[in-house]
């Protein structure tokens, strides 16, 4: 039995209103690859990130035992110097700099201030060919691949001395050459003494790598599979990521008449609009109904806020094909603006980011897609955006003092009800909801999806994007299964069970 | 309860209590001189520039944080243009044309690299600050040109006897200029009342009254102290006139129109403006375009207050409208600011140049004092949103 490298005890960590990880316990051996899989939001990254500092000592609760001694690490730099180094899933490098001036950033060769080129492209060039690059250290990142790129932080990492490197979805941008590469260099590392904790949804590669998965669910550790002990299948890992009771979270819809097509994209391909040989969706077909609630499922990086936004007046994406009829007819929806007049909404996931001006009232943002209607001659008829603002108020049960209040100020799932407001208000025909229930409670989600049910009934059609499986099963009458740019498949309620749509899923991956 | 509420005062009017603040200092340095209604007077006229300029940047800077540097090059360019054309016998009311025109052509030929090529706006407009520079020096030949038209220069607030004329032709006491200020003080009073009424009447949320009547006092007394000081000495000058159509123009702008509400929400999160089917370079090109246009009239405002054009004219004065909007409260990372703000900024960056010269104070500690005033306006801002979190 090797010695246990790292153990994390009752790992408890809260965020507001959240409880991200709840007596997470985990134990790692020395010089072992394991894998840790679970949903998104299950809480994978928020343990990662209290394992390196990230989140500092004193945030969270519990005790992180590495190498026998226990570790109050206040900053990245802490752990690193314990050799315990991050991978993230969005590559840390600078672009305009060198392979050797990335792998040494913030840990520069030389004495005191003046660097030491030679010695710094020396090493890099060392560290680069153990990881198996055979690129020059002086070549600028932006001009190497992806998969290069993934090695470099690799080299990055035991440029910085790692004995346990942490790779969250080391693979997600990769293509499959370079994940194997990847993951043999891994394999490799293993046989050097090197120990490793790899997240990854894509279970083929796991079960090639690991040695040990543990899973993780709704913050919690579920249960730790031995590859030497018990018999893993991709089969055996989904069961553990997914095996939750549906209790009665979601409000019934009654008598809600499915009509005719009302929204139709054929053959929708869109390009990456940085990497135009890329194509983040292809060859896709989708439709929905008036009065329906088709559910898109997939991974993160699926490409479905891509597909969604690219619909949505070409607000993503370059070099984009295909044809999108809107009640029977061909429209070509250039601008944001043309979309909303031939009454399509996307209600983005990203809800700070990208759907309301935090520093503006919630009137001013109810307003802001549909201003035209309530300002002739231009000028703004401040009686009536009072008022709309307050039957939106009234009628989603937004919880604030006044419709004067600035947004920023409002909980996460009182923002979300003032931005379907702003969809609803512009009045809109079909709604995509790119994760209409991200980062809020439980109570507010059953209030979301009682406003999905009242838009349907209305006979309007829902797309609802989303990454949490219950959901999807609980609200959509059908579901659109997305990999890779990808439709991989097409389930109907009835049908749809999340062990079939992980299925799908994790085989669509394996095929590609 | 009590503190609460006096925090939340604090915070909102702390520029206006600052300004009370100076204007006491000033007026015990300086032996009440501050006050005499020839000073009041010369504040306004020699400080026009910075409110009409500050206006203009205010827009820009909500855009998201963005600055014009090329405002005072602009000013130069227009008054040289302006002069030269008057100085060739041409129609005053043409030269007014031709210059607001050069001024909107300017604001389109900016705010084209900035918007719809993302040249950044600091480097586009600094490019600006130096063309319009030298092209003065090349219209003007290096020469300083006088304007002789006197309706020109008396409309447009220079020349000793740029005032309103009274109605009444009393000596000594302008009668003309108090009425107005009383009947602005009833207008005041009678919207907020309509406003009031309305707002209770529809339902909707009524600030106190008590806060409301206050506000109002406040306000009247000022203007009416203002007026009369004004009227003891010859009257409203011209540009008040000017200034005063400007803030309410832009304050309504700002405030009740489609462009004013766009301009707030690029600069407060211009993806979600985007995503709103709203044309965001368009918003970024108008500021621009209206910032040349501004520039233009305090070019305007500046040749006929000098009665002359020369290549040095306008230097600093984008920095005083920066600093002008900064102090007001605008934001610089976009999205936050007002009208009523600037009014405030630009006229407490007057006053303590005002009060500084009378007390005799060396023009380069004034820039000092201006910068640390300056300095301490963003601070504070930045530590009460900071308080807030």
């Amino acid at each position: 039995m090797a010695k246990i490298l790292l153990e994390m005890k009752n790992i408890t960590k809260t965020f507001p209103g959240v409880k991200a990880l709840d007596n997470v316990n985990l134990k790692v051996e020395e010089g072992e690859i394991h894998a840790l899989v679970g949903e998104n939001g299950a809480g994978k990254s928020t343990l990662m990130n209290v394992l390196s500092g990230i989140y500092p000592y004193g945030t969270y609760e519990g005790d992180i035992v590495y190498n026998g001694e226990v570790c109050k690490f206040g900053k990245i730099k802490d752990s690193e110097e314990k050799g315990i180094v991050i991978i993230h899933q969005e590559l840390a490098l600078i672009p305009y700099m060198t392979i050797g001036e990335n792998m040494f950033l913030g840990n520069e060769r030389g004495k005191s201030a003046a660097i030491d080129w030679n010695e710094t492209y020396g090493e890099a060039d060392k560290y680069l060919k153990m990881v198996g690059l055979s690129e020059s250290s002086k070549v600028l990142v932006k001009d190497i691949g992806t998969g290069k790129q993934q090695l470099v932080e690799i080299a990055k990492a035991m440029a910085k001395h790692a004995k346990l490197l942490i790779l969250d979805e080391p693979t997600s941008s990769l293509n499959e050459t370079d994940s194997k590469a990847l993951l043999d260099l891994l394999l490799r590392f293993k046989k050097e003494g090197m120990t490793s904790i790899i997240i990854s949804h894509k279970l083929n590669e796991i079960a090639y790598v690991a040695d040990k998965i543990t899973v993780i669910r709704d913050g919690s550790t579920i249960e730790t599979m031995d590859k030497h002990t018990t018999e893993i299948s991709e089969d055996r890992i989904i069961q553990g990521m997914v095996g939750r009771e549906l209790t009665d979270r979601f409000p019934k819809r009654h008598n809600v008449k499915i009509g005719d097509v009302n929204m139709e994209v054929k053959n929708w391909t869109v390009h990456h609009p940085l990497y135009p040989e890329r194509k983040v969706c292809d060859n896709v077909s989708i439709n929905v109904r008036k009065g329906e609630v088709v559910g898109i499922s997939g991974l993160m990086g699926a490409g479905r806020t891509e597909l969604a936004m690219s619909i949505f007046g070409q607000s993503y994406g370059t070099n984009i094909s295909g044809q999108l009829y809107l009640d029977g007819k061909e429209v070509h929806l250039k601008t944001v603006k043309q979309a909303i007049q031939n009454k399509l909404a996307y209600v983005t996931e990203d809800r700070k980011g990208n759907g309301l001006v935090l520093t503006n009232p919630i009137k001013i943002n109810t307003t802001l897609a549909n201003l035209d209607s309530i300002s002739p001659h231009k000028i703004i008829d401040k009686d009536k955006e009072y008022q709309v603002a307050e039957e939106y108020r009234g009628k989603l049960k937004t919880k604030c003092p006044t419709v004067e209040q600035n947004v920023g100020n409002l909980s996460g799932g009182n923002q979300q009800k003032v931005l379907l407001a702003k969809w609803m208000f512009a009045d809109p025909d079909v709604l995509i909801l790119d994760e209409p229930t991200r980062g809020i409670d439980v109570g507010a989600k059953y209030e979301i999806y009682c406003i999905i049910n009242d838009l349907v009934a209305a006979g309007k059609s829902v797309i609802m994007i989303s990454s949490e499986l219950p959901e999807v099963l609980g609200m959509s009458d059908r579901i659109y299964i997305m990999n890779e740019g990808k439709i991989a498949g097409e389930l109907s309620a009835e049908e749809a069970t999340q062990e079939k749509i992980m299925s799908i899923i994790v085989s669509s991956g394996k095929g590609a | 309860m009590e503190k609460v509420n006096v925090s939340a005062f604090l915070r909102k009017y702390t520029m206006v209590i600052a300004l009370v603040l100076v204007a006491v200092f000033f007026s015990i340095t300086t032996e009440g001189k501050i006050l005499f209604p020839q000073n009041i007077n010369n504040l306004i006229s020699q400080n026009a520039y910075v409110f009409v300029l500050a206006t203009g940047m205010l827009l820009c800077i909500l855009t998201g944080g963005n600055i014009d540097l090329s405002v005072g090059s602009v000013v130069c360019f227009a008054g040289a243009a302006g002069a030269m054309i008057m100085d060739k016998g041409v129609n005053m009311w043409a030269a007014v044309l031709a210059m607001l025109i050069i001024g909107v052509l300017i604001g389109m030929w900016q705010g084209f690299w900035i918007a719809y090529v993302k040249v950044p706006p600091f480097i586009a407009t600094l490019a600006g600050m130096y063309a319009f520079r030298g092209l003065s020096n090349v219209v003007l030949q290096g020469l300083t040109v006088s304007i002789k038209n006197e309706t020109f220069i008396r409309l447009f607030g220079g020349g000793a006897d740029c005032y309103v004329p009274d109605l009444f032709g009393g000596e000594g006491f302008n009668m003309t200029c108090m009425l107005a200020g009383c009947l602005a003080v009833v207008i005041l009073i009678a919207m907020q009342l309509k406003n009031r009424i309305n707002n209770k009447s529809k339902g909707y949320e009524t600030a106190p009254l008590g806060n409301t009547i206050v506000k109002l006092v406040v306000i009247s007394a000022a203007i009416l102290w203002i007026t009369y000081k004004l009227a003891s000495h010859k009257g409203i000058p011209t540009a008040l006139i000017w200034i005063l159509l400007v803030l309410l123009v832009y304050g309504y702008l700002t405030t009740k129109t489609r462009i004013g509400r766009y301009l707030y929400a690029v600069g407060g999160n211009e993806k979600a403006t985007r995503l709103s089917g709203i044309n965001t370079k368009k918003v970024y090109f108008i500021a621009y375009v209206n910032m040349g246009f501004l520039a233009a009239l305090a070019g305007i405002l500046t040749i006929a207050r000098l009665t002359s054009s020369q290549p040095t004219y306008g230097q600093g004065y984008e920095m005083d409208a920066i600093g002008a909007c900064f102090i007001g409260g605008a934001s610089a990372y976009g999205g936050i600011g007002t009208v009523p703000g600037v009014v405030i900024g630009a006229t407490l960056m007057g006053v303590i140049n005002q009060g500084m010269s009378i007390m005799g104070i060396d023009a380069n500690y004034q820039k000092v004092v201006k910068g640390l005033v300056l300095l301490a306006a963003v601070t504070f801002d930045v530590l009460s949103k900071r308080e807030k979190k």
